[in-house]
């Protein structure tokens, strides 16, 4: 058997020289005379050790990393090929501590194997989920999604069943179903790794999706900044079609869907549903009142399931394996598993997929292992950029839609960013606002001017001009925008400030008084 | 080549861009992409064009292209490089990246160099958050960004 080796072609591998390692290691097969196969795999999602090279032996695979390209030559010196001990050598991979202590549903094959292919996808259970709904009654479809408890993982945690079921009872013609893809929260990147490590499960979701709905057409917007993401998914959609995964008669049954991937144009406010659909009509990226709701008129006014990517890619295994096995995970009423991306100033980030109800402290200090700095942790945002700032205080809180909620913060699309104690919460707090000032669609004043004013507010704060008075400006302001904002842009922006001027009172001090407390 | 001839040109050319591509649903921005893509920006002369070919007055179609950060008024340099400024990376120091390489290239952010060899662009998260601070090089990834991965992106673009 010529030996296999797995070099990932995921852009965070990619980013620390995943392509440079791969050139080293055809390089030294060439000089040796060694036949070997290189597969270009996804990411598992350990950072930390990417690039992760791993070689199929006998006993199963043997990971190594984080591997240089300095590391090759005597990677081949200690046999890697076949499993050799080396001082890059992990082990199995599911064994991996980092691994071992996850679940993983929607991520189970996700940087495994090439990406592209649909026979590997199938041989991990690929595209049951699919079968299964084809031969079943469209609203046991939406039943099975229902009863798993399934939520909007992009942050919302809108349960995914009743969207599906109020597009399924609304007549149309002609209906949707649109994917949000476009990922901007910084600290996630769980979409990312799915479209280009296991992009099939993404559309067998959408498939899914389209058949309970009565949808015969998706699209799937992808934010700009993701061209390997954009590269991939078109390929997999490509294979689909020719499968018959996609086309006229999805795995040979009645019901037809295709789908099309359509780029972003570096709008962050295009995550928002209402914007996003706007954007892929070809408009402004302007936020839509609701009502009407997208399920009933969406895209192009007509009947649209709009989903982010992970909520989409979790119904293959909950049609594959029922709504119970799913709903088994979790605590509350936050069911199954969510992929918690652990990043920012962090020893050990990466993707981790677990069941809902891990606390914070468990997350950062424990799988997280602290900061990379090794310093103190003093902040953690969780949600993106309009996330709540949790100091070390509230890392008991138990990651659930709910909990979070009680505590002023929210999960959203489950990214946690990790600070040191150099942060300055005052200009995080600061950041926040100037973000939403540059990202605003600008249709309602409150996220438009407010953010505006927000910045001036805080830079006066900084400057130590009536500190006092001008906080209780800025948290005056906070409830306008909350209240008074047409979407999560405006309205969760004082998620950050606030969270930073009741967590952190000490940064906020006037400068003198700041210099003498230090 | 004349003015005049020029925008010939462009209209030529973007009007092959849009027979090709007006058959789609919602087809503007798979079209402005397009135009970006074969001009490297989005050329003043290109809006009536459009207009014109999707039925759209030119205020709807400037509406759009100034809307979307990602569409050029004028070409940018011949590198283009992205450093991401959002939380993961700023905790990461990536605020002092950006002023090394600022200082570097002696330019702020939206700004090219005088011989036009680079551009510099903030960028609001490139999904690289467990590898921060980050950067694009030409739409090429890089993580972990450190002093010396930043002078040699600085040489890259130079030479």
């Amino acid at each position: 058997m010529i030996p296999r080796i797995y070099i990932p072609a995921d852009s965070g591998a990619l980013a620390l020289g995943a392509e440079k390692v791969a050139r080293a290691i055809e390089k030294e097969l060439k000089e040796r005379g060694v036949e070997a196969k290189i597969v270009r795999n996804g990411s598992r999602g350990a950072y930390f050790l990417e690039p992760m090279v791993e070689v199929a032996t006998a006993e199963g695979r043997v990971a190594y990393g984080p591997v240089k390209p300095s590391d090759v030559k005597s990677l081949f010196d200690s046999g890697f090929l076949k499993g050799g001990h080396h001082k890059r050598w992990l082990g199995a991979p599911d064994k991996i501590p980092f691994f071992a202590k996850q679940t993983r549903l929607t991520f189970a094959r996700c940087g495994i194997n090439d990406p592209l292919s649909l026979d590997a996808y199938k041989s991990l259970g690929g595209l049951r989920g699919l079968q299964n709904a084809v031969a079943m009654a469209p609203a046991d479809v939406v039943k099975q999604v229902t009863e798993s408890g399934l939520r909007g993982r992009g942050g919302a945690g809108f349960p995914t069943g009743i969207k599906w079921k109020t597009v399924l009872d609304t007549a149309g013609a002609q209906k949707y179903i649109v994917c949000n893809a476009d990922e901007g929260d910084s600290a996630t990147f769980a979409d990312r790794m799915i479209m280009e490590g296991d992009p099939f499960v993404l559309i067998e979701g959408m498939a899914i999706a389209g058949i309970a709905t009565g949808a015969t057409k998706g699209f799937v917007y992808i934010r700009s900044e993701y061209p390997h993401a954009v590269a991939t998914m078109n390929k997999a959609v490509a294979i689909a079609r020719k499968a018959g995964v996609l086309g006229l008669n999805v795995l040979g049954s009645p019901n037809a869907f295709d789908m099309e991937i359509r780029v972003g144009a570096g709008a962050y406010v295009c995550g928002e549903e209402t914007s996003l659909l706007n954007s892929l009509e070809g408009k402004r990226g302007v936020v839509r009142a609701k009502p009407p709701l997208p399920a009933i008129q969406g895209l192009f006014g007509k009947p649209t399931v709009i989903n982010n990517v992970i909520s989409l890619a979790s119904v293959p295994i909950i049609m594959d394996k029922g709504a119970a096995y799913y709903k088994d995970f979790g605590m509350g009423r936050s069911r199954g598993t969510i992929p918690i991306q652990i990043a920012g100033n962090v020893k050990h980030g990466g993707l981790f997929e677990t069941a809902f109800g891990l606390t914070l402290g468990e997350i950062v200090d424990e799988i997280g292992g602290g900061t990379a700095s090794g310093r103190p942790v003093k902040a953690v945002q969780v949600g993106g950029p309009l996330g709540a700032y949790f100091p070390r205080a509230l890392f008991d809180t138990p990651f659930d839609y709910e909990e979070f909620a009680k505590r002023d913060g929210l999960i959203g699309h489950a990214g946690i960013t990790v600070f040191d104690d150099s942060a300055d919460m005052l200009k995080q707090a600061r950041f926040a606002m100037e973000f939403c000032a540059i990202e605003s669609c600008g249709k309602c004043t409150p996220c438009r001017i407010g953010s505006t004013r927000g910045v001036e507010v805080l830079d006066k704060v900084a400057a130590g001009i009536e500190a006092e008075k001008n906080l209780a400006l800025v948290t005056d302001l906070c409830n306008t925008m909350k209240f008074g904002s047409l979407c999560a842009l405006g309205g969760f922006t004082p998620y950050p400030v606030m969270s930073s001027i009741t967590h952190f009172p000490e940064d906020f001090k006037p400068a003198p008084a700041r210099v003498a407390a230090e | 080549m004349t003015m005049q001839a020029a925008s010939t040109e462009i209209a030529s050319r973007t009007a092959s861009i849009i027979d090709e591509m007006k058959g789609l649903e919602g087809p503007l921005l798979p079209i402005l992409h397009s135009i970006q893509e074969e001009f490297g920006h989005v050329p003043k002369d290109a809006l009536p064009v459009i207009a014109d070919g999707l039925n759209l007055s030119r205020a709807e179609v400037h509406g759009v292209v100034s809307f979307y950060h990602d569409f050029r008024a004028k070409p940018a340099g011949r590198h283009v490089l992205k450093l991401c400024q959002a939380e993961a990376c700023q905790s990461m120091g990536s605020e002092a990246v950006a002023a090394k390489v600022k200082q570097l290239l002696g330019i702020g952010f939206h700004e090219t160099t005088r011989d036009g060899s680079v551009t510099l662009e903030p960028v609001y998260c490139l999904g690289l958050c467990a590898c921060s601070p980050s950067a694009m090089l030409d739409g090429e990834v890089i993580g972990r960004l450190d002093d010396e991965k930043i002078e040699e992106i600085v040489a890259e673009v130079r030479s």
